[in-house]
């Protein structure tokens, strides 16, 4: 379960996303001190410049193939002339 | 001229079409033959030229019929049709209006996929309340399908343009022929036991009914159907539905589009987060700006503004106050003067010096008045006494004893009458000077007494 793990180190886009917008939200509906809307959106700019370099700093995965014996090799499309 | 001999060509058209429809042969005929020219009209029919090896017949489906087929009808397929043979008048045709169609040489496994589905179906293996959503945000994609052709090549290329973010696994099966379904059952089963991928894709590009056979076998159906893992089913183009299609949590249409719903756009994302930044930034300015707006207006306030002049004006309000005190103050009091002065008036008007004095007067003239009467009555008694003391003198027994009288006791008792002695007795003789002891001899009742 490698991505699994990879999820306990660091929260995944979808969970910064979901934070993102539960802040937003409590932002929005303004009810919260400004000390506090301070922090929440300094927070929120964090976590969405997080959200932009995990789209934009994309680490080319490996694709991979798994057969019937549970063998994992790296497989990539031949693109067709 | 023998004009009447010759008919229109509506006439001829329509007596011919009335010799086919009075034809009980034509109007109800089972026919076996290969398609070709397939036309899909726009509105849903379908026209079509039925062959064999030596004729043709133009025939045509509307798509109240073709709808309800479970197949694509492709050039080259033998088939069998139900229907009935009439006239196209405006062209003078002859035509194969078609009601009913099956593969030909297939019916058999048609027989087998209606009887596969119901049997599903009752076990609720289709119910909409077992399937699962899809994941929003994928990062493991598993994909079962072969590691040749379209499909894979769809599939992958699909999801790294809209979303590099993700890691394709392939698990290659083969996806026709008599492996073909224990393979994809097998390599679900791998993917539900590596729990490692959040939703897989299971599917193959287009082909012959018979190519797509192995998405309609039960072992495929039950593997999709316990799968923990969220599964969109993609078999061959969009007309193609299998048993697998039913059994999946999605179906997509094709590999191309089971990719697009696996994944969102990388762009999307992009413009989710945009948009949430935009918001944070719009709903942090908006509370800055009533805050700082919330401070200015306590700035300008006129207390804030201009103390000075708000004590200047509490003083004024002071003086006012003392001022006003003042003159309530002097009010009472001189009211309450006017009461002393009033109840002051009324009290020496009742003062009691003159009752004291009038008292005094008439103390005075009763002590007069008191003295003169007691004078009067001491007077009076004075005389009063005078006379009682001459009329006292006069009645003096010594007055009478000294003009000759005595007086006789005896025992101390006065002597008034002849019974009260006994002769023999002693008496006293009381005279003005002394006192006689004298012996009783004899008595005598004076004969006048009574």
């Amino acid at each position: 379960m490698s991505h699994d793990l990879d999820t306990e180190k660091q929260p995944s886009f979808e969970e910064e996303m979901e934070e993102l917008e539960t802040i937003v939200e409590q932002l929005e509906n303004g009810d919260v001190a400004l000390e506090e809307a301070i922090h929440l959106f300094q927070k929120g700019m964090k976590l969405s410049k997080s959200c932009h370099d995990k789209l934009k700093a994309v680490e080319e995965k490996i694709d991979q193939m798994i057969d019937e014996e549970g063998e994992i090799m790296p497989f990539t499309i031949q693109e067709e002339e | 001229m023998e004009q009447d001999r010759y008919l229109s060509i509506t006439a001829l058209t329509r007596y011919i079409k009335r010799q086919f429809d009075r034809d009980t042969v034509l109007n109800d005929v089972w026919v076996r033959g290969e398609l070709s020219n397939v036309k899909l009209h726009s509105r849903g029919h379908m026209y079509f030229t039925l062959k064999d090896e030596r004729s043709r017949i133009q025939s045509v489906m509307f798509s109240s019929h073709n709808s309800k087929l479970a197949f694509r009808p492709e050039n080259g397929m033998k088939v069998l049709v139900r229907g009935e043979v009439t006239v196209y008048e405006p062209y003078g045709q002859y035509q194969l209006y078609a009601k009913e169609m099956q593969p030909d040489g297939i019916g058999n496994l048609f027989l087998a996929f209606e009887e596969l589905k119901k049997k599903l179906e009752r076990e609720g293996i289709f119910s909409s309340e077992r399937k699962k959503p899809l994941p929003v945000f994928p990062v493991e994609i598993g994909v079962v399908t072969s590691k040749t052709g379209a499909a894979v090549r769809d599939i992958f290329t699909t999801i790294k343009r809209r979303y590099p973010l993700a890691r394709i696994t392939l698990f290659p099966v083969y996806v026709q022929g008599e492996l073909a379904s224990e393979s994809i059952a097998k390599a679900i089963k791998q993917a539900n036991e590596l729990r490692m991928h959040d939703v897989l894709i299971v599917g193959r590009g287009g082909g012959s009914i018979e190519d797509l056979w192995p998405f309609n076998e039960e072992i495929v159906a039950r593997s999709i159907f316990h799968s923990e893992i969220p599964i969109i089913s993609a078999v061959g183009h969009e007309t193609d539905v299998t048993i697998a299609d039913f059994a999946a949590d999605v179906r997509a249409a094709t590999p191309t589009a089971a990719a697009e719903l696996a994944v969102p756009h990388v762009l999307e994302l992009n413009e989710r987060v945009n948009e949430r930044k935009a918001r944070l930034i719009r709903a942090i300015a908006a509370r800055l700006d009533a805050e700082r707006e919330k401070l200015a207006r306590l700035q300008k306030s006129y207390a804030f503004r201009y103390p000075a002049q708000l004590i200047r004006q509490k003083n004024q309000e002071l003086d006012r106050l003392i001022e006003r005190l003042t003159r309530e103050a002097k009010l009472q009091l001189n009211q309450k003067y006017e009461q002393w002065r009033n109840i002051n008036k009324s009290i020496h008007r009742h003062h009691p010096e003159k009752l004291i004095i009038q008292g005094k007067e008439r103390r005075k003239q009763l002590t007069k008045r008191l003295a003169r009467e007691m004078q009067q009555l001491t007077n009076r008694k004075k005389m009063l006494y005078q006379q009682s003391i001459s009329k006292l003198d006069a009645l003096s027994p010594l007055k009478v004893m000294d003009r000759g009288y005595s007086l006789v006791t005896k025992d101390d008792v006065v002597v008034k009458s002849v019974y009260d002695v006994n002769p023999g007795d002693m008496i006293q003789v009381n005279v003005k000077d002394g006192l006689l002891d004298c012996h009783v001899w004899g008595l005598e009742e004076s004969k006048n007494e009574p």
